[in-house]
């Protein structure tokens, strides 16, 4: 069964639709900024923020902000906008939305933020109800909270559901915002770099955080597919490091186990891969061990890019707006270049983007790795 | 019998009691909290594992119901570390320690967030506790229901082994509520099997462990 690509959106430092974002990635700007909100970053490193105002503006045409958390807002927004681009309906219980999130509502545990909201909207199934019930969908939204590789895994158990037959479109969205709690703890663990992030670079020295929200409806309807969208979910995979909680494999194995069974899954080998889009945070540990599971997986001569200089790191919504833009630039035949990189500095060759070009691709291989010592590896192919 | 998804073993942990295949195996006093029943039930498995005391409440529950599970059970020899995977799920993710965590940044003038802490504030790192443990390094996914599914995690597990990307797993329900108030852990280790006597993996048979 092929599993089609219908629609998608994506709501970012870098704008509020999915082509708005793909025109400033190409036109190679950065949403990372510097911040002077000190409750947010204390010690003043860059981020990439979602632009509150212009959100309250598109919000409050849909529904009544008050009723709504911030990230609550960013989500119905952006599956709003993907669904109505895709033709499929929500209510249908063929269909199943999938959230994707590391700490959604989060926030609602700072002193004068939690009573504004019935105290479960704070637990990750009663935000996913939230959403549900706004959508009125007819079966409830399936959480996945599996560190910075649940975007990319709800892609791939959307696509596997779809596969089974248990649903016909599964509408995934992943999102997560950026809030004291998440800036104090990557902080607290010295990974965030005082400039905007470096991928791979020699002297990349941490990465940057950004909020986003990014949706992508996956369909077995062939009909759905226009002159837009003409790309399936060909197979995907995910694995574990079982080396640290905190720090990547030493081996790289975890990751290349991932990428070797999604592969398999799209009957594809090493060969067939145009580009990967790694998912290179630009902090020293996990750039290398990627190096290192891209040979381990002959991959190295591969045009390979992080994103992650654009958007900065977006947790939850990284996996989901990362395949997104990899997904437009197969449709618009561009490689994207990786913004932070100079001079290469990872332990093992791999072939990073350094120009956007022209190139006709056909198959990408979106990877990502996180916190538990989790990976993931999901392939996209032209139809 | 045919080659099957098979449930080779379950341990259901809550109310201070441990039970491994229905039987009851460890047992806390009644007036044990949570930190005392952790503690005694890690005492009592008799392991040199020091990791066990830096993990979060989420983690040490999770840990002991697969340490209880496994202990008598041959899977790392049966199968390779890639072949095995783990699939959890619950209902309030990691929220005994995002506040904890909270609580080292509520105030400005005494500011203190700790790595070791903030770590566990993702519940699939009990998955990446369990993986180090047993080097499980297969298929691994968190879910987040208001209720456990049976239906849903028989389902999806059970596709898993269908497409031949797992030989083994272990699967199940870890949830814990702010300041462990409450917890449960309910494990299954699920195997492609043909061996006879065994529960077939359908969510009737996780509802009706589950009830135990």
């Amino acid at each position: 069964m092929t599993i089609y690509i219908a629609g998608d959106n994506i709501i970012s430092s870098l704008g509020f639709t999915t082509d708005e974002n793909m025109d400033n990635v190409l036109k190679e700007i950065t949403g990372i900024r510097e911040t002077d909100d000190r409750q947010l970053s204390p010690e003043g490193f860059p981020l990439a923020l979602v632009d509150s105002q212009k959100l309250s503006g598109f919000f409050k045409d849909i529904a009544n902000p008050i009723q709504y958390t911030r990230l609550e807002q960013m989500m119905i927004l952006s599956v709003k906008r993907a669904v109505k681009l895709s033709g499929i309906a929500l209510q249908d219980p063929r269909t199943l939305l999938i959230i994707s999130t590391t700490k959604g509502n989060v926030e609602l545990l700072e002193n004068g933020k939690k009573e504004v909201f019935p105290t479960n909207r704070v637990y990750l199934w009663g935000l996913a109800n939230a959403i549900g019930d706004y959508f009125k969908t007819s079966v409830p939204p399936l959480v996945v909270s599996n560190a910075c590789i649940s975007g990319l895994l709800a892609i791939e158990i959307g696509a596997r559901l779809i596969r089974n037959r248990q649903y016909e479109n599964v509408v995934v969205v992943g999102g997560d915002v950026l809030t004291a709690f998440i800036v104090s703890g990557f902080q607290s663990f010295k990974s965030l770099s005082p400039l905007p992030c470096k991928p791979y670079d020699i002297l990349r020295d941490g990465l940057s955080l950004g909020e986003a929200c990014a949706t992508i409806v996956l369909s077995s309807h062939k009909h759905l597919l226009n002159n837009t969208f003409t790309i399936e979910v060909a197979g995907g995979a995910s694995s574990n490091d079982a080396n640290h909680i905190s720090g990547p494999s030493r081996s790289g194995d975890g990751l290349f186990y991932s990428i070797r069974n999604a592969l398999k899954s799209a009957n594809m080998s090493a060969d067939d891969i145009d580009f990967i889009c790694a998912h290179g945070t630009a902090t020293p540990y996990n750039d290398d061990m990627e190096s290192k599971a891209v040979n381990l997986a002959g991959l190295q001569d591969t045009p390979l890019n992080s994103l992650k200089g654009y958007f900065g790191h977006t947790l939850g919504a990284a996996g989901t707006l990362e395949s997104i833009i990899s997904i437009h630039s197969m449709l618009r035949n561009k490689l994207i270049k990786t913004i932070g990189f100079i001079t290469p500095g990872v332990v093992e060759d791999i072939n990073v983007i350094r120009e956007t070009q022209d190139c006709k691709l056909n198959n990408c291989l979106k990877i990502a790795s996180g916190f538990g010592g989790c990976n993931g590896a999901v392939i996209f192919s032209a139809v | 019998m045919n080659w099957q998804v098979l449930i080779s073993g379950w341990c259901v942990i809550r109310n201070n009691k441990v039970w491994v295949n229905g039987e009851l195996v460890f047992e806390g006093a009644e007036s044990f909290d949570f930190t005392n029943f952790s503690k005694a039930a890690f005492k009592s498995l008799d392991q040199a594992y020091v990791k066990f005391y830096k993990m979060d409440n989420l983690s040490k529950i999770g840990f002991l119901c697969a340490e209880y599970l496994l202990k008598d059970n041959s899977i790392k020899e049966k199968y390779t570390p890639d072949k095995i995977g783990v699939i959890l799920s619950n209902a309030a993710s990691s929220i005994d320690t995002d506040i904890e965590h909270q609580k080292t940044i509520a105030d400005v003038n005494n500011f203190f967030p700790s790595p070791s802490v903030f770590v566990y504030t993702l519940p699939n790192i009990v998955i990446g506790e369990l993986c180090i443990k047993h080097k499980f390094q297969g298929e691994n996914t968190f879910f987040i229901f208001e209720k456990f599914q049976p239906e849903f995690m028989a389902g999806y597990v059970s596709d898993l082994f269908h497409q031949d990307r797992l030989k083994a797993c272990l699967t199940g329900w870890v949830d814990l509520s702010p300041g462990a108030e409450d917890y449960e852990a309910v494990f299954y280790l699920v195997e492609w099997d043909n061996g006879a006597g065994r529960l077939l993996f359908h969510g009737e048979n996780l509802k009706n462990l589950y009830n135990q």
